[in-house]
């Protein structure tokens, strides 16, 4: 890929980021870091990609480390992200929610 | 596959990223917004299987399986047997070291991602190429161990206070020096060994970089270390031509950069202040008559007389709730006064607690509706109406002193002004100062009501006491 298409990408995507992360309200700043992080879990494409072109072990070795770490940061991310989005509730729900819970005991 | 659609596929899981955050400005989206980033995520891992990214040296991409398939499969079975069940399992108070160690993580794939790539381009590597690998494996490494630490400090394996050793900042500077030169020497001598080295210097950059920063503002660490993680991935998909990892990244990396300077602000300093105030912070003069000053404590039952003839209530929850587990008791004892037609809020403050959002997803943890939930701006003017202001675990987020004393460490930082409400309880579990170490003149104010004892305990004689009531 030629460089000026890369520079165009990476510089859209600044301002696209920046426009989007600024509007989230501080309610969900813990989810909007914890989904964020699961985000750069993609990288685990790029490690899929690099275990595929090893030629030696030690770079298959490395690889493979790289795909065992960002599986758990892309997945577990995204889990944790929605368990936690799961918990935010308008007022209706949240006191059906505490109605069930006492129902439950 | 071939390379329109596979690149069209990346694309497509870049828009879904940017749906992902764009979800996340409303709670009502956001569980949405973070399932089709999730699936856009397992679209592109999967179409990565279906194509073959050619090689560098410019040989012709191989055909279908891709090379060591099974190892593969294998590793992300493995990354699935760790991640899912300790994302499934965590305590929501926990929530702060899982994030740091998973951006941990995934900075430290990206480095090695990075090592792998450049040992395999050798000497075809272009300089652009080389320039960018050294970024991603310095960044890496440092957002990996420094992840690391931080993690460590917010299990409390090691110390959460400032880690500050005589001559530290010398010993930073020299390490940063190092890598930098390391850095050329890598780009100039293309060599595995150099490369290695830059490695284990970043690595320990990293460890120095978190030790000097304390518990308070590990908030700010967090999420830088995430910008830099996000930016790693940028550089990785430069060397790697993918899209996708460089639209991924960069969204990380802005985001991330968003979220810090929204944390300093809230503390009211700078970043640069943040990050090296334990270097240059003078101690402060111990105040040695604290613990003779009078302070007026009450029981459970007088604090629940005092909200039964409140009008108006504000609970303002600190990282004492969150080491107290008293969340639910804490909405137990919202629900009762509500009943009572009580008009209750909480003031959230944007730095209470470890990580940013911190107590909201504590009380959401409890079911407290998010419209119940003040930031900072909504609930100060409201103090002055406000009958009783109960402060739970928190301290430094409502000291006054930020206000009148300047030269204080915390002076500027914005507080939940509870000093102007007509009564204020503090839930505390000693005259221990907050986490800054600075004395708060509020504890000594005559509206001022202590409870002393285990935020948990404490809340559950009040909720009994006012049931009584």
């Amino acid at each position: 890929m030629d460089a000026i298409a890369i520079i165009s990408i990476f510089v859209l995507a600044v301002f696209v980021g920046f426009e989007v992360v600024s509007k989230v309200s501080s309610t969900l700043h813990t989810p909007l870091m914890s989904g964020a992080n699961a985000i750069h879990g993609v990288i685990l494409v790029g490690a899929i990609i690099v275990a595929d072109h090893s030629k030696t072990n030690l770079e298959l070795g490395l690889s493979l480390a790289a795909i065992v770490l960002a599986t758990i940061n892309m997945v577990g991310g995204f889990v944790v992200t929605d368990r936690m989005l799961e918990m935010f509730k308008p007022k209706k729900d949240a006191a059906k929610a505490v109605a069930d819970e006492k129902g439950g005991k | 596959m071939n390379t329109t659609l596979y690149s069209l596929i990346g694309l497509g899981a870049g828009v879904a990223f940017i749906l992902a955050l764009k979800g996340l400005s409303h709670p009502k989206t956001a569980r949405r917004g973070n399932l089709i980033g999730a699936a856009g995520a397992t679209v592109a891992t999967l179409s990565v299987f279906l194509y073959v990214t050619p090689p560098h040296d410019g040989t012709a991409a191989h055909s279908l399986p891709l090379h060591h398939l099974g190892l593969i499969l294998a590793a992300i079975a493995v990354g699935l047997i760790v991640g899912v069940p300790a994302a499934r399992k965590v305590e929501m108070t926990q929530m702060p070291q899982l994030v740091a160690l998973f951006n941990g993580v995934g900075g430290g794939a990206a480095a090695l991602v990075a090592i792998v790539e450049y040992l395999n381009l050798g000497a075809d590597a272009t300089t652009a190429e080389v320039i960018f690998t050294v970024f991603t494996v310095v960044v890496g490494c440092v957002s990996f161990s420094g992840s690391i630490i931080t993690f460590m400090k917010l299990q409390e394996l090691m110390t959460t206070r400032p880690v500050v050793f005589p001559g530290g900042r010398f010993v930073i500077a020299g390490t940063l020096v190092a890598v930098l030169g390391t850095s050329v020497w890598v780009v100039s001598a293309l060599g595995t060994t150099p490369l290695l080295v830059l490695a284990a210097l970043s690595l320990l950059f990293g460890v120095l970089f978190v030790l000097p920063v304390g518990g308070a503002d590990v908030p700010i660490v967090i999420s830088l270390l995430n910008a830099f993680t996000g930016l790693t991935v940028a550089a990785s998909g430069y060397v790697l031509s993918s899209t996708l990892l460089i639209i991924a990244g960069t969204l990380v990396g802005a985001s991330g950069t968003i979220l810090t300077r929204l944390m300093a602000e809230a503390m009211g300093r700078s970043l640069f202040g943040t990050l090296f105030g334990a270097f240059t912070a003078k101690p402060q003069a111990a105040s040695t008559s604290a613990e003779e000053r009078p302070v007026r404590s009450g029981s459970p039952d007088d604090v629940a007389i005092l909200l039964n003839y409140a009008r108006r209530v504000v609970i303002v929850p600190g990282f004492g709730l969150a080491v107290a587990q008293a969340q639910h008791t804490v909405r137990e004892l919202a629900d009762l006064m509500i009943s009572k037609g009580i008009d209750v809020a909480y003031g959230i403050h944007p730095v209470a607690g470890r990580m940013p959002g911190h107590m909201n997803v504590l009380l959401a943890e409890a079911n407290v509706p998010y419209d119940q939930l003040a930031e900072m701006d909504e609930v100060n003017p409201t103090f002055g109406q406000t009958d009783v202001a109960i402060v739970i675990g928190a301290n430094d987020v409502v000291n006054p002193a930020a206000q009148t004393t300047p030269g204080c460490p915390i002076y500027g930082m914005p507080i939940l002004e509870v000093n102007h409400a007509s009564n204020i309880i503090f839930l505390k579990r000693s005259m221990r100062p907050g986490f800054a170490g600075i004395e708060n003149e509020l504890l000594y104010d005559p509206k001022t009501m202590l409870l002393f004892g285990d935020a948990k305990a404490s809340l559950t004689k009040v909720v009994s006491a006012l049931k009584a009531l």
